[in-house]
């Protein structure tokens, strides 16, 4: 008896072992992300679909905290050559790891590497941010949204209208009306600069660098001091001041989607990908619905922006390595893969195919998921322009927040707008040439 | 007084122990401080590559900035307030228990607990705390409207990070004070106390000129530490605005540095940084330890 068991766990222990070389003679690869919370743990639920999806590779997919880390650590990890296969890096990050010398790029990789991809399923306002001033990909496009409008419906019924504002001019008698009935924050704004300026100025097809938003070259100047955005800023403070809008920050106490949610502020421009955070998290009741940002009147309207996250290849890696990457690619690209990430986040469907099929499985006429086109009708409103395709300024992380503390003082009452939109335009432009000094002798692809 | 001096011959042994030592030192401080020097004066891509030597340039950009002397001078005004106020709420805390007041056993294990807490933490309790529309501080609103808002006004937001900054540090501060008080032979404000003495007077004239060692210690740490070791509060309560309100200059190397990726510029700002708390620690110890008598 005692033998007949030694020999059972004995069977046992080889079977685990063999199970254990099993799992380690498939060829594995590092893939590192950025996104945490809710949407780390969605990264990490895609690597496990593909891992489960095939015995051959094995993603070993680490979150990095924050994209910002995501970005840095690679950095930190490629110059001590421990960097990963594939990286996620956000929108901003993509002007540096094209002038990087470090990556691989998606176009010459996909030959290399006989991907199934088809570069014109991307929609073509997400192929635009991450291609090439020639059009090239050199990146994989992967969690994508766009900047809409939330507004409360019922608040609107209250004043007699049910239609959200397609003009900013009806927005703010909308949102005097809305104070006339006894509502003290028509509108939430925060200082990011990414509504209320990228996306601002692309659907005005404004630019917001010469030089096509960087795209043509390292040698671009910030013009926001021109055009509508100057002109929205001022509408901002005065609306500010009149008690139609207020400022949400982490700082006052509440964001802009939690003052939406909790029902305190009526309305507010935010990405596509907090349609999930406020269906879940909205005070019950919440009568709420999502619009296209309005324009201004007489101006005609472009497509908004992408804003989200791509997947860079790294260089220096073996070619096992690179075949695992490879059917990792291809493995998220598959129309069902593209299908799952909206259902488990706010995120849009990347390629054409998928959004057809899920607007013909009714993907959209569900309760939960209603509004979500709205979305892929503003990024897909007008093929890009020259404005509209993206932005691509060196070290734009810093300034954003040049704009950004520049819009604070703004708003603060401490300058004025045209001297603070002055000040943020010269100050980001030292940042330019310094960039531009910095990777001398390099060119944008 | 030619007093036998004892030395120890086998340096060859003594260096293979103090070894795992140095190399740390240098690894982590002379190490990095040496590139950073090298990096100051180059503009280094963030991946590595052909730096190019600019010279002076980096420091020229950094001088040059008007916000810059900006972050310096609310750098020095954080850090002189939030010493000040961290030291003396520490002190008084300590004088309390080392009195043995009411509960002191208590006090006296409880009150080192928020040096434990990451600057993080304590970053994210401040901001909710003293949230303007929804905190508890915002009660002060609803009396007097507008009165307090450090996501607008940027003296509330200095307020803000030095009090957050300031809490750490008392805990830290009132063991050394505790510590310091408690090895005062008690015979000396004993008998002060039979020769009539108030408490006050035994606090102004024996406790805290024996306390001068633990008190200039404290400062050189204290100052040190608000310099360099603020960005984490700096971060989560107000990311150094509103508009560039609480900018620190440690808060500025990490947003050009890490953020922004121009390691060259933060590189030139962290030399500054150094050279700056170097020669404020030389200033005390060549003027202000002289006054300090070690008993």
């Amino acid at each position: 008896m005692a033998i007949k068991s030694f020999g059972i766990a004995a069977l046992a222990l080889a079977a685990t072992i063999g199970a254990a070389q099993a799992q380690t003679s498939r060829v594995k690869f590092e893939y590192w992300y950025g996104l945490t919370g809710q949407l780390g743990e969605v990264m990490a639920e895609h690597c496990k679909r593909f891992n489960e999806s095939q015995p051959k590779f094995e993603a070993v997919c680490v979150g990095q905290g924050g994209y910002d880390r995501a970005e840095q650590n690679t950095i930190a990890a490629f110059r001590a050559r421990q960097h990963p296969t594939i990286v996620q890096i956000y929108d901003a990050g993509t002007v540096n790891f094209m002038l990087s010398q470090a990556t691989y790029n998606a176009v010459q990789f996909a030959r290399d590497f006989k991907m199934k991809i088809d570069w014109n399923d991307y929609f073509p306002g997400i192929r635009s941010y991450y291609a090439t001033s020639k059009g090239e990909m050199w990146s994989f496009p992967y969690n994508s949204s766009s900047a809409v409008m939330y507004w409360n419906r019922a608040e609107w019924a209250k004043i007699g209208r049910t239609t959200p504002p397609a003009t900013w001019e009806q927005f703010e008698r909308d949102m005097r009306a809305l104070k006339a009935a006894g509502h003290s924050c028509a509108y939430a704004f925060d200082f990011d600069t990414w509504q209320s300026m990228e996306q601002l100025s692309a659907i005005h097809n404004q630019p917001i660098a010469t030089m096509g938003n960087g795209y043509e070259g390292l040698g671009a100047e910030l013009v926001i001091n021109q055009g509508v955005f100057p002109r929205h800023v001022a509408n901002l403070k005065k609306w500010q001041d009149e008690g139609l809008a207020r400022v949400q920050t982490a700082q006052t106490g509440k964001t802009i989607v939690q003052a939406f949610a909790d029902g305190t502020c009526a309305s507010m421009l935010s990405s596509i990908a907090n349609h999930g955070v406020v269906g879940d998290t909205g005070r019950p009741g919440l009568d709420w619905d999502v619009a296209m940002i309005p324009v201004y009147e007489g101006f005609s309207r472009h497509n908004s922006l992408v804003g989200g996250a791509s997947l860079w290849v790294m260089a220096n890696k073996s070619k096992e390595e690179y075949e695992a990457a490879a059917a990792f690619l291809d493995f998220v690209l598959t129309p069902a893969e593209v299908k799952w990430m909206p259902n488990v986040t706010g995120y849009i469907p990347i390629t054409v195919p998928a959004f057809n099929q899920m607007r013909d499985e009714g993907f959209y006429a569900q309760p939960k998921f209603k509004g979500r086109e709205v979305a892929m009708q503003s990024l897909t409103f007008t093929p890009p322009t020259k404005n509209t395709s993206g932005i691509r300024l060196g070290n734009f992380t810093s300034i954003r927040s040049e704009v950004r503390s520049e819009l604070e003082a703004i708003m603060n009452g401490q300058k004025t707008v045209e001297v603070g939109l002055n000040d943020a335009v010269a100050r980001s432009n030292q940042i330019l040439r310094r960039f531009e000094q910095t990777f001398r002798g390099r060119t944008l692809p | 007084m030619t007093g036998k001096r004892v030395t120890f011959s086998n340096t060859w042994l003594a260096g293979l122990l103090i070894a795992p030592q140095l190399i740390l030192v240098f690894t982590f401080f002379y190490w990095p401080a040496g590139e950073a020097l090298y990096w100051s004066f180059t503009l280094e891509p963030p991946f590595g590559g052909e730096n190019q030597w600019v010279g002076w340039q980096n420091f020229k950009t950094v001088f040059e900035d008007p916000l810059y002397w900006n972050s310096v001078r609310i750098s020095v005004i954080f850090a002189l307030c939030s010493t000040a106020l961290a030291m003396g709420i520490a002190l008084i805390l300590a004088t309390f228990v080392d009195r043995q007041l009411p509960g002191y056993q208590a006090y006296r294990f409880m009150y080192f607990w928020p040096y434990a807490v990451a600057a993080p933490a304590v970053g994210l309790a401040f901001r909710f705390i003293f949230a303007p529309d929804a905190g508890f501080v915002s009660a002060l609103n609803q009396w007097y409207p507008g009165i307090w808002n450090p996501a607008r006004d940027g003296v509330d937001a200095v307020i803000l990070i030095t009090l957050a900054n300031a809490w750490s540090m008392v805990a830290y501060n009132f063991i050394f004070f505790l510590a310091g008080l408690q090895s005062i032979p008690r015979s000396l404000t004993e008998a002060a106390a039979m020769d009539g003495s108030g408490v006050l007077r035994r606090m102004a004239d024996i406790q805290f000129p024996l306390l001068a060692p633990t008190f200039f210690f404290l400062v050189v740490i204290n100052l040190t530490d608000s310099f360099v070791n603020s960005f984490g509060i700096v971060d989560i309560t107000t990311a150094g605005g509103p508009a560039r309100a609480t900018d620190l200059m440690v808060y500025k190397i990490y947003s050009d540095g890490f953020k922004g990726k121009d390691y060259s510029l933060a590189a030139a700002q962290s030399l500054v940084l150094m050279l700056l708390v170097v020669s404020l620690t030389f200033i005390q110890f060549r003027f202000v330890e002289r006054r300090v008598h070690y008993t």
